[in-house]
């Protein structure tokens, strides 16, 4: 169980649990992705965290576990089970509530993927003739490693939208979210059919339509937001720049690590046909390899892991961002119009005496005036907390990038100093 | 593997056969060498030959070095490099001059160190000369690297290759110079395995080749396209179906037996090429796309209001720009020092089938002469029977011809055996050295980038702690 507000130094991320082929319903002793820098007061009110989780066929059950001291909660200490779906629910009800369209909704996590793995797995079950067994099996193993990461990845997103909701001071109070922490049945939020995607979609498209459209008409009054909007749109577009070809690097990078399977498969192979002292010498030579493949391998996921997951959290998180801003725009649309319904009002009912129409207009007016003043003062705030956020977390990934890369050279180094040495002892 | 200490090499050779042809004029010559063992620091014989700096010569580095240092404990104390590729001319008829420079204290060479220019084509032709005179005897002839008429043209239709170190991205300008790094790696090596060969490196035409100041006659026989060419290509396809269709009744079972070692180490060989080759490619994918990411970090960091922030966002870009370098440079080394290594003793082990055959021919020959003996014999018995003693005479003198013919081919059969035997031996012991030597230095190397790699990253670390 974790802390899920910690912001100090002890991190679990500095030990890789990467590395453990445990299987694959495990103790969830996973990497925090983020510290949450939300919350400063370091209460334990609210704990939550994904004890354990299931893989079955195409389902990820999360077993999620909660600690409470708070009285809203029936019990102090509970656990369901949730699927991938149930969070998005969640996700979606604090998306739609009015009262916090001032802040930044943390964004939800992205839908288990292990297509893929699957893929790769079944191809190397299709070339599985070309290689040795010794090849196959390496393979085999490498690919579990992978699917292993993979999911244990996906168990950290989920964890970390959950307890950045328990430990934001309004979010924590949503009842949504206790109904999704405490009631033991499903949550009516069905698996996603064909309609709610389109529904989906749709609802995105309209976002974006949505922000071009308000773009166009409704002029920003406040500097600050205007140039909050073209940070966001740039920062958004280069992030995702960024995620892709960082992708695709660390992809290929693992392809490069398995590359040494062949290459130490085939110095086995020849070793077997030498005489004994070059024999040794091969084989020990085929093993350096095979260990090298290892740390390159593990280089790959780290790089994933701090840069990558880095880049592609705040990326999603600067789409929340963006929301804010569309949210604050269509409140402020709505403000004026409450201005222009007023005057209107009060033109219609120039020699009336105390109209009803211009006072429910003049209170209208009130309220929309109110509550854009308190969606901006909040929006401006998050957006500060963004930028903190954000290069607070860049930060911290990529000094700890740096170390593991460094400890990972160091290591490989190591690693031919060493062999060198035995080989050259060789014979 | 029998490395037992031999005697000086070629004293057995029996100086007083005189039914060998033209190995003859070299029997002196072998004499000599086996006379005179303190000058070429042949003590146990061949067997003790150590490649200690063949992985100079067959160092990666782009910027050719040149080797200072003269193991004394070789056969044969010569070195020699093959440095500045310079190309002469300009369109179809231009070409590229190598440097050859030796380094030797053999008391063959006139002087202690000389230099010439030599074009590709000349080294096909003294590729071409050392096959036609040893290969009969059973020597392996250190293969002459492959033309390749889509490299020579591009060469040629470029404005002058640059020779310098593939840097930065690969671009076609790039894979030129590795083309022209590869082949001149290749040559110098192929000199050199000749030079460390006994009885090839004494071999006048060798000898003219490193000294000559002279162009050599231009080997135009040696051009894929001229009808010399087409004559051997001819004479490649006969030669196949010959060694197809022709079952030879092997008596010795060493022959047997290597055959099929030399069968297995070839596909051995051929699959560690693939997967050296494949490891090469993917670290230069690997090399592109840290390029590209590099990029995108470069835009990010101009995108980030936040000053130290963007400040480290540049240094990443930076960082992953050096790395892109540092997996190009790793590639290399995949395939400078190991790959290459692979596909010359592939050629190798394709000089070696080429002896085997051509042991084969003699074989052929030694049993075609047995055949016409014994139907001289038929002939001669037949003319006795017939009672025709003119004809009897004339059986009985081609029966003394044909006798001759079979001793001869006999002796040379058993002579190319027995030849074959050591030149495999020997082989046997160099390639375990140059294998053992090579997977060091490739190790090495490996271990240097990692180096690099840690102080890479090593300077970036303070860039991070730095932000805010």
């Amino acid at each position: 169980m974790m802390d899920c507000v910690e912001d100090s130094s002890q991190d679990p991320l500095s030990t890789v649990p990467i590395a453990d082929p445990a299987p694959a319903t495990m103790e969830t002793k996973v990497e925090k992705k983020k510290p949450n820098e939300n919350v400063s007061l370091a209460d334990n009110s609210l704990l939550v965290d994904i004890s354990d989780a299931l893989s079955e066929k195409e389902k990820v059950k999360f077993t999620v576990h909660t600690k409470t001291t708070l009285p809203e909660f029936q019990k102090s200490e509970f656990i369901v089970v949730r699927q991938h779906e149930e969070f998005v629910w969640l996700h979606d009800r604090y998306e739609e509530n009015e009262e916090y369209a001032g802040y930044i909704i943390p964004p939800a996590p992205p839908r288990p993927d292990f297509d893929a793995s699957r893929e790769k797995l079944q191809r190397l079950g299709e070339g599985e003739g070309a290689l040795t067994r010794e090849e196959f099996l390496k393979m085999k193993e490498e690919l579990e490693d992978e699917y292993l990461a993979t999911f244990k990845k996906t168990v950290a997103m989920h964890e970390v939208f959950l307890q950045r909701l328990a430990a934001h001071p309004v979010f924590r109070r949503d009842s949504h979210l206790r109904v999704f922490l405490e009631y033991e049945q499903d949550l009516c939020a069905k698996p996603r059919g064909k309609m709610d995607l389109i529904g989906g979609l749709v609802r995105s498209m309209t976002t974006t339509t949505d922000e071009i459209y308000l773009g166009a008409t409704v002029r920003d009054v406040n500097d600050f937001f205007e140039q909050e909007t073209s940070f966001l749109q740039e920062y958004y577009s280069h992030l995702k720049e960024a995620v892709a070809k960082v992708d695709r690097m660390t992809s290929k990078h693992k392809e490069v690590a398995d590359a040494h399977i062949k290459l130490s498969s085939c110095i086995t192979q020849l070793a077997t046909r030498e005489q004994p002292p070059m024999e040794r010498f091969l084989t020990k030579a085929s093993e350096t390899f095979d260990k090298c493949r290892k740390i390159e391998g593990r280089m790959a996921s780290d790089q994933d892991l701090k840069l990558a997951d880095t880049l592609r959290y705040y990326m999603r998180d600067a789409h929340a961002a963006k929301a804010v801003l569309v949210r604050r725009l269509r409140c402020l649309a709505a403000y004026e119009a409450a201005n222009r319904n007023l005057e209107k009002a009060r033109a219609k009912n120039k020699d009336v005496h105390a109209p009803l129409e211009v006072q429910e207009a003049e209170q209208g007016q009130a309220e929309a005036c109110a509550k854009f003043e308190q969606l901006s003062a909040r929006a401006r705030e998050e957006l500060i907390d963004f930028r903190t956020r954000r290069v607070a977390a860049f930060r911290k990934s990529l000094i700890e990038l740096a170390e593991l890369e460094i400890k990972h050279a160091r290591s490989q180094q190591e690693l031919f100093r060493k062999s060198l040495q035995v080989l050259r002892e060789c014979q | 593997m029998s490395a037992g200490p031999d005697t000086p090499p070629f004293s057995t050779v029996d100086i007083n056969n005189d039914s060998r042809d033209d190995e003859d004029i070299f029997a002196s010559a072998v004499q000599e060498v086996s006379l005179d063992p303190e000058v070429n620091g042949a003590r146990e014989g061949l067997e003790k030959v150590s490649i200690d700096d063949t992985p100079a010569s067959i160092s990666t580095s782009l910027n050719s070095p040149v080797m200072e240092e003269i193991a004394t404990e070789r056969s044969n104390n010569i070195i020699i490099t093959v440095t500045e590729p310079q190309k002469i001319g300009e369109g179809m008829s231009s070409y590229v001059a190598y440097r050859v420079f030796t380094k030797t204290n053999m008391p063959i060479f006139s002087k202690h160190e000389f230099a010439v220019l030599r074009r590709f084509s000349d080294f096909l032709g003294l590729h071409e000369k050392l096959t036609e005179k040893y290969l009969r005897s059973g020597r392996i002839i250190p293969p002459a690297p492959e033309k390749s008429i889509v490299g020579t043209t591009k060469l040629k239709m470029t404005s002058t290759p640059s020779t310098e170190n593939v840097n930065g991205s690969v671009s076609s300008a790039g894979v030129q110079s590795q083309f022209v790094e590869r082949r001149r790696a290749a040559l110098e090596r192929f000199l050199n395995r000749v030079a460390q060969h006994p009885v090839l490196s004494i071999d006048p035409d060798f000898r003219e080749f490193l000294e000559s100041g002279m162009d050599l006659p231009k080997a135009t026989s040696t051009s894929a396209l001229s009808g010399a060419g087409m004559l051997r290509l001819f004479n490649k396809v006969g030669e196949t179906v010959n060694k197809i269709t022709y079952r030879m009744d092997e008596a010795d079972p060493w022959f047997e037996e290597r055959a099929v070692r030399v069968e297995t180490l070839e596909a051995c060989l051929r699959r560690l090429g693939g997967a050296c080759e494949a490891l090469a490619g993917e670290r230069r994918e690997l090399a592109v796309r840290t390029h590209d990411a590099a990029r995108a970090h470069a835009s990010l960091s101009g995108a980030d209001p936040h000053a130290p922030l963007s400040r480290a966002l540049s240094h990443v870009a930076d960082l992953h720009e050096k790395i892109e370098n540092l997996r190009l440079e790793q590639s290399n080394t995949d395939f400078f020092i190991l790959s290459e290594h692979i596909k010359d003793y592939l050629g190798l082990i394709g000089s070696i089938k080429d002896v085997f055959h051509e042991r084969v021919k003699v074989f052929q020959n030694w049993q075609h002469a047995q055949m016409q003996l014994t139907k001289r014999r038929e002939n001669k018995a037949k003319a006795e029977l017939s009672n025709r003693p003119d004809k009897a005479e004339q059986a009985a003198n081609e029966i003394i011809e044909w006798e001759t013919k079979v001793e001869r081919n006999q002796q040379e059969f058993d002579s190319i055996s027995r030849v074959i035997k050591k030149e495999i031996e020997r082989w046997e012991e160099i390639r375990v050295d140059e294998l053992r030597a090579t997977l060091l230095h490739y190790l090495e190397e490996h271990m240097k980038h990692q180096a690099q790699a840690i102080r890479y990253w090593d300077a970036f670390l303070p860039e991070a702690r730095a932000i805010k």
